[in-house]
């Protein structure tokens, strides 16, 4: 494990580089809920940002704004500007399918579909790419490298995605999204199902595809905020309080609300 | 204190009346199928020989078989499966997946199941009024069409109820790499609940095997081998009414054995489903 580089990474890298994601005045909806208020917010390219913040505050809602997941449901609208490199992705011309393949997601819950291990991270590729059945070999391995998989589960690749462990559940989702190539990855409490193990890896993973890739992680969990992102965002009751470096966000928070929340008084 | 000790004698003589009544009931239900399934062997399993399946249904004092009404079985069975499970299936997913809580789906959903116990003649005169009236003779396609009726509700049914189980979580994750809904629907959801559609499929077809009232106006019935669907057609529970009737002993026995061979086939299905839908639930 690379401890001393995790725990570092997120001071070297705090430079400020491009905006990859720029929110600018969102507003979210649940039939009549008003559940995000005039969000703005932007994720930095090849940067961990982590949102924060007590149950029901809107954070996993944001995430699923940026790759329109809440589409699949009636009565979910946003309004405001999410712009992807310059493009509004809420206009409403947009080509979801092509959105998500820009813009991955990782789910609190494991979640392998009902086939081979291989299948699980080929069919996301197929969607996209014809490839002939060698370079898929060699993209499907290079997903579970990434993913840090590949040695577990190279001799079982046709056993069934279901029969691996939660944590190699997890880790061979975020294969399955790394192989389709997105621009974003969107993490949703991606360990708390996870024993203490699992969740080391994972977080290690995220640490590694940093860099590589513009990540956003939602989770419960302060000390994992702190330990795998460059940048924090804290919201509470669907606003954003305070977005700033990791470092900042947890060491000299401006707001008192965020200052209560990180040092444990509520939430 | 009195007053519990007067309670509890009398509360232990109901619980006990309550469990005998319950014991008993069940007894008599299996003691009825037993009964009926050991009647069944008892007149039926004397028939069983070769020529039951290599030779046709004959006229009284001839050896004869009941290979035309196996294969007007099947072939009636296959005609309505071709039909009603495309049917049954697409319009399961379409309740489960796109109609949800419409209007047209709440109505779908409640002719569905007034269908799912329609009376079986009342199918059978439908079409005989649609296929058989319009064209002019009975054919073993308005057969299988009047099967169809009857087996695509319960299809509709068991994979709207299976789709529902497919977590929403797998929907969201297939669609957050990109994959349109009908892709998800076809590769993700139906193979994650395969076995329990497929045992839908086999429910159905133990029901469309074993009906006799919708054939009697669509099939007829045939004497002679054939396997066109335009004409009349026999089938296994056909045959069983019209021999049973017969007061040539040799029909009236061949009538047991084709009843032995319908619910044993009907009895192997539902045996199949049952294991199926307990290995979907074991997941």
């Amino acid at each position: 494990m690379t401890n001393e580089v995790s725990a570092q990474a997120p001071l070297q890298r705090a430079a400020p580089t491009a905006e990859k994601v720029v929110l600018r005045g969102l507003n979210f909806y649940y039939g009549k809920v008003h559940a995000l208020k005039d969000v703005d917010l932007s994720l930095y390219e090849g940067q961990v940002t982590a949102f924060i913040g007590p149950s029901g505050c809107g954070k996993s809602t944001l995430l699923r704004v940026l790759n329109r997941m809440y589409d699949l449901y009636p009565g979910q609208r946003a309004e405001g500007e999410v712009m992807l490199d310059g493009e509004n992705i809420l206009s409403p011309g947009l080509d979801l399918n092509l959105l998500r393949s820009r813009v991955g997601m990782v789910f609190q819950k494991p979640t392998p579909f009902p086939m081979t291990i291989y299948e699980n991270i080929a069919f996301g590729v197929r969607l996209y790419e014809k490839l002939p059945k060698s370079e898929l070999d060699a993209r499907v391995e290079s997903a579970l490298r990434r993913a840090a998989l590949w040695t577990e589960v190279k001799d079982k690749l046709n056993a069934s995605g279901l029969s691996l462990s939660g944590g190699q559940q997890q880790r061979l989702c975020i294969a399955r999204t790394v192989a389709i190539s997105p621009e974003v990855i969107l993490f949703d409490e991606p360990a708390s199902a996870l024993d203490p193990i699992s969740t080391a890896k994972i977080e290690e993973l995220i640490d590694e595809l940093s860099g590589d890739y513009t990540i956003a992680i939602v989770t419960h969990n302060m000390q994992q905020a702190a330990r795998v992102s460059h940048y924090t965002a804290f919201m509470y009751l669907g606003e954003m309080v305070e977005f700033a470096e990791t470092n900042a966000v947890f060491t000299s928070p401006r707001d008192k609300r965020t200052q209560d929340y990180v040092t444990g008084r509520f939430g | 204190m009195t007053a519990a000790a007067n309670l509890y004698p009398r509360r232990r003589a109901r619980n006990v009346i309550w469990t005998v009544l319950a014991y008993g009931a069940t007894a008599l239900g299996l003691a009825m199928l037993t009964i009926i399934l050991a009647t069944l062997l008892w007149n039926g399993f004397g028939g069983l020989s070769l020529d039951v399946f290599t030779k046709n249904t004959a006229p009284p004092g001839v050896v004869g078989g009941l290979l035309n009404s196996i294969v007007g079985s099947i072939i009636m069975t296959v005609i309505g499966l071709a039909i009603g499970a495309p049917l049954g299936i697409l319009a399961g997913t379409y309740l489960a997946e796109y109609g949800a809580n419409s209007r047209l789906a709440v109505v779908v959903r409640f002719i569905n199941d007034i269908l799912l116990s329609a009376p079986s003649i009342i199918v059978g005169l439908f079409i005989y009024q649609l296929l058989v009236v319009t064209v002019g003779h009975f054919s073993a396609l308005a057969g299988g069409v009047s099967l169809a009726v009857l087996g695509a509700p319960i299809m509709v049914r068991t994979t709207e109820d299976m789709l529902n189980l497919v977590p929403n979580s797998l929907r969201e994750a297939a669609s957050a790499l990109g994959m349109p809904r009908s892709l998800v629907i076809r590769n993700v959801a139906y193979r994650a609940v395969a076995s329990g559609i497929i045992t839908g499929i086999l429910l159905a077809i133990a029901r469309m095997t074993g009906e006799t009232a919708p054939l009697i106006f669509t099939a007829l019935g045939n004497s002679l081998f054939t396997v066109d669907p335009r004409g009349p057609m026999s089938a296994l529970p056909l045959i069983i009414y019209e021999f049973a009737r017969s007061p040539y002993a040799e029909q009236q026995r061949l009538a047991w054995t084709g009843a032995l061979i319908l619910t044993f086939a009907v009895l192997g299905l539902s045996i199949m489903a049952r294991v199926l839908s307990a290995s979907i639930k074991q997941k």
